[in-house]
């Protein structure tokens, strides 16, 4: 099926009238999940995630991705108003969008935020319907050596940039791998940690894990503090909020930057929004002609990161859609998604669930002209989310993940689980442990121990079928290096201090 | 004496983890005549995570200063929860539910007796429209 085909299949399914009911209530609670500060798209996609089994798949999939780049439109409002992140992704946007707000700019600033992201979020989508096809096509000659290749590349990259410890992270992806690893071996029957539980024979189910430590382990987090932040106030009027013409010629490069830059850091796995908005920023500021004043208020310190976390999106999922693999937190409970509805995302989802790929690419293009529509008038409306009492809201938070997970299985123990994997998630980030590695370790897990023992099948035992394969030796050498990295650049550090040392 | 970093606690505590796992891998086939057996994954991921959380117990340095009032808010929260999990099993969604978010409204955030009444019935009364009566999806 050509793009144009395919482009016209999506926009039939889109286009009906409870999937595009679908693709509003997605964008607009991603908008509201992004404005709230400590409320991620994970944790809300997760909590959502048991209800969708009522819906029909297209439909789901419309409204979680909607919520998933609706959140990035709404994270700037955040950093703007209150100059805390709505989302991490949002992080570099609080150091210009904030003092532009204190210079009676947040109009512009706010208006510049959503076409950046209009624009950047649909080179996105654009990007990923040309790009996953003829990937997925190349992916059909992947065997289990390659796969476990892949992932363990994914993992290897996630690991690497997921925090400040590349310790912490990969024992978090350890211990994901673990719980991935609870139940019973699907190859021999035996049944491996299950601490003599009935209720453990099946394995830990992903949603339980997912809510656990991403909502409960975030609102913990955010309860830990009693005051509430206070907002700056947003001009009324929507000629208020649109940016002048010099605001958008200085964003011309911003949004090229923003869009490129964006979806290339999404298809790599594990990167993700945040990096793609802070290397956004440095190239911006680096080839700025005013680079001095970046961080005292510049609009285009707004418009590149802002570009660069929507068009990270579609490059996320490019990798998710074609071979599989989640390259992030939100993205893993997609595909976690994804399998609860019985599809199997990989180089056959495009050609054997054309509906649902190209559905969902068209809904992209839908839900960004939606997003834009939604962001500049209404951003006072939205803004006054930021006013609503946590004391509510974190209760719901809590009842909505009680019963997503007892949606899910109907059991009590799962219900105890929950709490364990909300402490688990608060100590995480207490003790700076981050959490995407160990979801994407317990997503992964189960394929990858299944690709390996499959290859070791292959080759009678000898683990050179890993190294011998061209495609599967490339990934793993990458891996290897990708891991090496730190330990080379530590090592340099040493030796640099050593002989200045020596030289004193 | 020293006080020792929280890098140093999870680390002997992600390390005791790790024995654990080899342990309990070795009491299962490493490879079988198809291939590797079900010890053979857990076996090196068990040993990776002993090696690096021990290199975590090394490494680990000086305690930096912990937040103990908001860890403690925190922790009295996940017991709230935890305790409303299990009543829930004996009286219901509906009531430890509602006691929770009584006791986050008023005790935590400090708000009137009669507001958290309100918010208390309020979200339970939501639940209860929403969830069985809209999408029928059952409460526990």
């Amino acid at each position: 099926m050509d793009i144009a085909a395919g482009l016209m299949q999506g926009f039939a399914v889109a286009l009906h009238p409870a999937n595009l009911l679908w693709c509003f209530v997605g964008v607009l609670l991603g908008t509201v999940v992004g404005i709230m500060p400590g409320l991620g798209p994970p944790a809300t996609i997760a909590m959502l995630l048991p209800l969708t089994a009522l819906m029909n798949p297209a439909g789901a999939i419309i409204m979680l991705a909607g919520i998933y780049y609706g959140a990035k439109y709404g994270g700037s409002t955040t950093s703007i108003l209150l100059n805390v992140p709505g989302e991490s992704s949002s992080v570099v946007t609080c150091i210009d969008g904030y003092q532009l707000a204190r210079k009676g700019r947040a109009g512009p600033a706010l208006g510049i935020a959503a076409i950046a992201s209009f624009v950047a979020g649909t080179v996105g989508v654009i990007g990923l319907m040309l790009i996953a096809p003829p990937l997925a096509r190349f992916a059909l000659a992947f065997s289990s050596p390659e796969y476990f290749a892949l992932m363990a590349l994914g993992l290897a990259m996630v690991v690497l940039l997921a925090g400040r410890s590349l310790l912490k992270a990969l024992l978090a992806m350890l211990v994901g791998l673990w719980i991935a690893g609870i139940g019973t071996d699907p190859f021999s029957t035996t049944s491996r940690f299950t601490f003599g539980r009935m209720e453990l024979l099946s394995g830990i189910d992903f949603v339980v894990v997912a809510i656990g430590v991403f909502a409960l382990g975030e609102v913990l987090a955010n309860m830990e503090a009693h005051e509430e932040p206070q907002a700056l106030p947003v001009p009324k009027g929507l000629r208020n909020l649109l940016p002048t013409m010099r605001d958008m010629r200085d964003c011309r490069f911003a949004f090229v930057n923003g869009s490129v830059i964006g979806f290339l850091i999404g298809v790599l796995p594990g990167a993700g929004s945040t990096i793609a908005s802070f290397i956004s920023y440095g190239v911006e500021k680096a080839f700025s002609r005013r680079r001095e004043q970046f961080g005292t208020g510049v609009i285009e310190g707004v418009a590149a990161p802002e570009g660069a976390n929507n068009s990270e999106t579609g490059g996320a999922l490019v990798p998710l859609l074609t071979l599989g693999i989640p390259g992030s937190g939100t993205t893993a409970i997609l595909l976690a998604a994804l399998v609860l509805w019985g599809f199997k995302p990989g180089p056959l989802f495009i050609s054997e669930h054309p509906d649902m790929f190209w559905g969902l690419v068209a809904s992209m293009y839908i839900g960004n002209v939606m997003l834009l529509i939604l962001n500049l008038p209404l951003v006072p409306l939205f803004a006054q989310v930021l006013r609503a009492p946590v004391y509510v809201l974190y209760p719901v938070i809590f009842g909505l993940s009680i019963v997503g997970v007892y949606s899910v299985s109907g059991s009590a123990f799962d219900l105890a689980l929950l709490a364990g994997f909300g402490l688990l998630g608060y100590a995480m980030r207490k003790l700076d442990y981050p959490s995407a590695p160990l979801v994407l370790g317990l997503v992964l897990g189960g394929a990858m121990e299944r690709a390996l023992r499959q290859s070791l099948m292959m080759s009678e035992g000898s683990l050179g079928i890993l190294v011998s394969r061209p495609i599967s030796a490339l990934m793993l050498s990458f891996a290897l290096l990708i891991l090496l990295i730190p330990v080379v650049a530590r090592l340099n550090a040493w030796g640099l201090r050593a002989m200045e040392e020596e030289n004193k | 004496m020293r006080r020792r970093s929280p890098d140093f606690w999870s680390g002997l505590a992600l390390a005791a983890l790790g024995g654990y796992i080899v342990n309990e891998a070795r009491r299962w086939d490493y490879l079988t005549p198809e291939g590797p057996g079900p010890g053979f994954f857990p076996l090196w991921y068990g040993l990776a995570i002993l090696a690096l959380s021990l290199a975590l117990v090394l490494a680990s340095t000086r305690a930096p200063a912990i937040d103990w009032r908001g860890t403690g808010r925190a922790l009295a929260i996940w017991a709230a929860l935890a305790i409303s999990l299990v009543l829930g099993k004996a009286v219901g969604f509906a009531v430890s539910f509602a006691a929770l978010t009584y006791f986050i409204v008023a005790v935590m955030y400090r708000r009137g007796a009669l507001r958290a009444v309100v918010v208390a019935v309020a979200l339970v009364a939501a639940f209860y429209v929403v969830f069985p009566l809209a999408l029928g999806v059952a409460l526990p």
